[in-house]
C-alpha cells in the first residue's frame, strides 16, 4: 500500500437547530492511502455524508460546524488552508459523487454547461474551449453514455436517473482526481441499473488506479468494491479493518449485528438485525453511543467513550469488550 | 419553434380573457343604479335633450344590441365618446396613459431590481443582522398601503427637506419635449433635451419609490426564500465542491434557479402597480390615467369606464405573457414541457 493520502483525526460536528445543537459527529477517525479502496458503511444518518462533506468543506455552514479535528489531505490540514487553497484541491484533487443525481445536477443548466465548467476549474490549466468540449464529450463516452453531442445539450430533465448519474460519474472523474468520494451512488437508481452503474464505476477506477472513499448501507456492496472498510454508527467510526479480516471476524457488537442483518439466500427466515434505531443527536446517550442497544453493555460503557485502538494488526475496534 | 407556437397559444387565449372581460364591465357599468346622461347633462337639462343624448348613445336599445355597437366601434378603434371631456376616449386615454405608464415602468424596475437584489443578499447570509434588517423592512413594505408611503415621502422629503419636488411631471421652467410617445422622460431622451430628463427623473423618484415599495417588499421575501432553500441544495455543494469559484456559483448556479418564482410574482405586482398608482397620482399630482380611470367610474361615464377596464386588461394579459416567456427561458422544465405540447 502508498502512502497515506487522506487522514481524518477526531472530527466532531455540530448542527444548530431551534432546539439546539445536534451532535452529530463524535469523533471520527478514517484514513485513506493511495490506491486503496474504503468502504465506508453505517445506517442512514449516521454521519456518513457529514464527513465526507467536511473533507471538501461543503458543508452548509449556517447549520453545520466543524468544532474539533484535522483532515490531513498529504500531511497538510484542509481545515486550517486558505479558501484559495481549498479551491485548488476541490474538484482536481478530490472530487465526490452525489446520492442522488437529481438533486446534484442543477436543473436549468444543460449537462454541457455543468460539465464543461467542472473540466475547466478543474484542470491546472486554463484550456481552450474546444480541448474543453473535447474532454467532455470523452468523459461522456467514457461512462458509456450513448450520443455525447446530443447530451452535452440536454437538461438532466431530459435523462433517466441512470444517465444522470453516469454523467455525475463523468464529472467527477473527468478532472484526473486523486481522491473519489462516492457518497451511495446507486442508492437512488432502479435495482436493474445499480449492478450496471457499480461495475462501470468500479472498472473506472481501477484503470486509473484512483483511490476510492465509497459510501453505502449495504454490506453487499462493500464486498464487491472495497478492499479496506470503515463501520460507523451515530458519529463515530466504532470498527475498521481489511475486508477480508473484517468480514470473517467483525468485533463490534454492531457490525455483529449488521452482518446477522444481511438476509441469505438459504436458509430462510428473517434476518435478525440490530434492535432499536439511531439516537437522537440533540441529547445523545453518554460514554459509547452504542450501549443502549448493545447486548453486551456494561457498567463502564455509559460512562467513557471507548477509544479507536487496534486489536489484531490494523484491524481496529472501539469496544471496551477487547481494551482491557 | 416551440417559443412561437407557445406564444400564439397565449394570445389567442388572450382574446377569449379579453372579450369576456369586455362582457363583463359593459354588464356592471350599466346594471349599476343612476342615469349617466342625466348626471353628465345636470339636472336642469331639458328632457328632450336628454333624450336625443340617449339616442345618440343607443342607450335606449337592449342591452345585447348596445354591446354590439360598441364591440363594432372598439374594434376599429372607437371607442366612443367621454360623457364629460366630451373628446374620443381614445383622445383622451392618449394624453392619460403615457404618464402612468411612465411611473408604473420605473416603479417596476425599482420593484425588480431592489427587490431581487435585497432578497439575494438576505438569502444569501440568512439570519445574520442584515437578513434580519431586510426582513423586518420587507414585512413593514408589505403591509403598508402605497399612499401611506407617499404621503410620508411628501411630508419628509417634500416639504420638511425639501429634496424633491412635491407635484407634476416638470418644473414650470423646463423647456418641455415636443410629445413623441408622451412619456417625457423617453421624448426627452429621443430629443437629447438633458436639462428635462434630469428633471423629469428628480420629479418621478417619490411617486415611484412609494408606488414600488409594497412589491418590491414581496420580491425581496419570495427572493430570499428561494435562495436561502436552494443554497442547501446537492447541486450548489455538489458546484463547490468541484472548485468552481464561489462568485460564479453563487451569480450562476444559484441565482437562475432562485428567480424562478420572483419572476412569476413580478408579473402580478406590475399589474397592481397600476391600480395602486390612482391614490399615489393624487397625492403627487400627477395627470395619470388611474386618476382618470377613477374619476370615469365616479361619474358613471359608461364608454371611459370599459375603455379604462380594457386597456389595463391589455396591459394585464401582456404583462403576462412576457413574465410566462420569461419563466420558460429561465426553466428548461417549462420551456420543454411546452414545446412537448402539454
Amino acid at each position: 500500500m502508498g502512502d497515506v493520502l487522506l487522514d481524518i483525526r477526531d472530527l466532531y460536528v455540530e448542527f444548530k437547530v431551534y432546539e439546539g445543537k445536534l451532535k452529530v459527529l463524535n469523533g471520527v477517525f478514517l484514513s485513506v492511502r493511495e490506491g486503496q479502496r474504503v468502504g465506508l458503511v453505517g445506517e442512514a444518518g449516521c454521519g456518513k455524508t457529514t464527513t465526507m462533506k467536511c473533507v471538501l468543506r461543503i458543508l452548509p455552514s449556517p447549520p453545520g460546524r466543524i468544532t474539533e479535528g484535522e483532515i490531513l489531505f498529504r500531511g497538510e490540514d484542509i481545515l486550517q488552508m486558505p479558501p484559495r487553497k481549498v479551491q485548488l484541491i476541490r474538484g482536481r484533487r478530490i472530487s465526490m459523487i452525489f446520492q442522488d443525481p437529481t438533486a446534484a445536477l442543477n436543473p436549468v443548466f444543460t449537462i454541457g454547461d455543468q460539465l464543461m465548467t467542472v473540466i475547466r476549474y478543474g484542470s491546472r490549466n486554463s484550456l481552450p474551449k474546444k480541448e474543453i468540449r473535447q474532454r467532455a464529450i470523452k468523459a461522456l463516452q467514457e461512462v458509456q453514455l450513448p450520443d455525447p453531442e446530443r447530451i452535452l445539450a440536454s437538461y438532466p430533465i431530459q435523462l433517466s436517473g441512470g444517465m444522470r448519474q453516469r454523467v455525475c460519474i463523468a464529472m467527477a472523474l473527468s478532472t484526473e482526481p486523486e481522491l473519489l468520494i462516492a457518497d451511495e451512488p446507486t442508492t437512488n437508481l432502479d435495482v436493474t441499473i445499480q449492478d450496471q452503474v457499480l461495475r462501470l464505476l468500479n472498472a473506472l477506477v481501477e484503470r486509473r488506479n484512483t483511490s476510492v472513499i465509497f459510501i453505502t448501507h449495504s454490506l453487499g456492496v462493500v464486498r464487491e468494491m472495497a478492499d479496506w472498510v470503515y463501520v460507523m454508527y451515530a458519529g463515530n467510526i466504532i470498527e475498521g479493518g481489511p475486508k477480508e479480516e473484517l468480514f470473517r471476524e467483525p468485533l463490534h457488537p454492531y457490525t455483529r449485528g449488521l452482518m446477522r442483518a444481511v438476509p441469505k439466500l438459504t436458509g430462510g427466515g428473517i434476518a435478525e438485525g440490530v434492535p432499536g434505531r439511531i439516537p437522537d443527536y440533540l441529547d445523545p446517550p453518554s460514554g459509547c453511543r452504542f450501549h443502549p442497544r448493545c447486548e453486551h453493555a456494561m457498567p463502564r460503557c455509559s460512562q467513557e467513550k471507548p477509544p479507536f485502538l487496534p486489536v489484531t494488526g490494523e484491524h481496529r475496534v472501539a469496544c471496551f469488550l477487547y481494551q482491557g | 419553434m416551440g417559443i412561437l407556437k407557445f406564444l400564439a397559444k397565449r394570445l389567442v387565449f388572450s382574446v377569449f380573457v379579453l372579450l369576456g372581460l369586455s362582457i363583463l364591465i359593459f354588464l356592471i357599468s350599466r346594471v349599476l343604479p343612476g342615469d349617466p346622461v342625466r348626471m353628465a347633462l345636470g339636472p336642469r337639462a331639458p328632457e328632450w335633450a336628454v333624450q336625443q343624448l340617449r339616442e345618440q348613445m343607443h342607450l335606449d336599445k337592449p342591452l345585447p344590441v348596445q354591446y354590439y355597437y360598441w364591440l363594432s366601434g372598439a374594434l376599429r378603434g372607437d371607442l366612443g365618446q367621454s360623457l364629460f371631456t366630451r373628446r374620443a376616449v381614445i383622445d383622451d386615454i392618449k394624453e392619460f396613459l403615457p404618464a402612468t405608464m411612465e411611473l408604473a415602468l420605473f416603479a417596476g424596475v425599482i420593484m425588480a431590481v431592489f427587490g431581487i437584489l435585497f432578497g439575494a443578499i438576505a438569502g444569501r447570509y440568512s439570519n445574520t443582522w442584515i437578513d434580519n434588517v431586510v426582513r423586518i423592512f420587507s414585512y413593514i413594505g408589505v403591509v403598508t398601503p402605497s399612499f401611506v408611503f407617499a404621503i410620508l415621502f411628501l411630508l419628509l422629503f417634500g416639504y420638511l427637506l425639501g429634496w424633491f419636488p412635491t407635484a407634476g411631471r416638470l418644473s414650470p421652467w423646463i423647456q418641455r419635449p415636443p410629445v413623441i410617445t408622451g412619456m417625457v422622460t423617453v421624448d426627452s431622451l429621443i430629443t437629447g433635451n438633458w436639462a428635462a430628463l434630469g428633471d423629469a427623473l428628480w420629479h418621478m423618484v417619490l411617486p415611484a419609490v412609494a408606488l414600488a415599495l409594497g412589491g418590491m417588499a414581496q420580491e425581496a421575501r419570495i427572493t430570499r426564500a428561494t435562495i436561502s432553500d436552494n443554497l442547501k441544495k446537492d447541486y450548489i455543494a455538489s458546484a463547490k465542491g468541484f472548485g468552481v469559484p464561489e462568485r460564479l456559483v453563487m451569480l450562476k448556479y444559484l441565482l437562475k434557479p432562485s428567480l424562478i418564482p420572483t419572476v412569476s410574482i413580478l408579473g402580478l405586482d406590475f399589474a397592481s402597480l397600476l391600480g395602486n398608482a390612482f391614490l399615489v397620482e393624487l397625492i403627487f399630482n400627477w395627470p395619470g390615467f388611474s386618476r382618470y380611470g377613477i374619476n370615469a367610474m365616479l361619474r358613471k361615464d359608461l364608454n371611459a369606464i370599459a375603455a379604462v377596464v380594457m386597456v389595463l386588461g391589455v396591459v394585464f394579459v401582456t404583462v403576462n405573457i412576457l413574465v410566462d416567456l420569461v419563466v420558460a427561458w429561465l426553466d428548461p422544465r417549462i420551456r420543454l414541457g411546452a414545446e412537448r405540447g402539454k
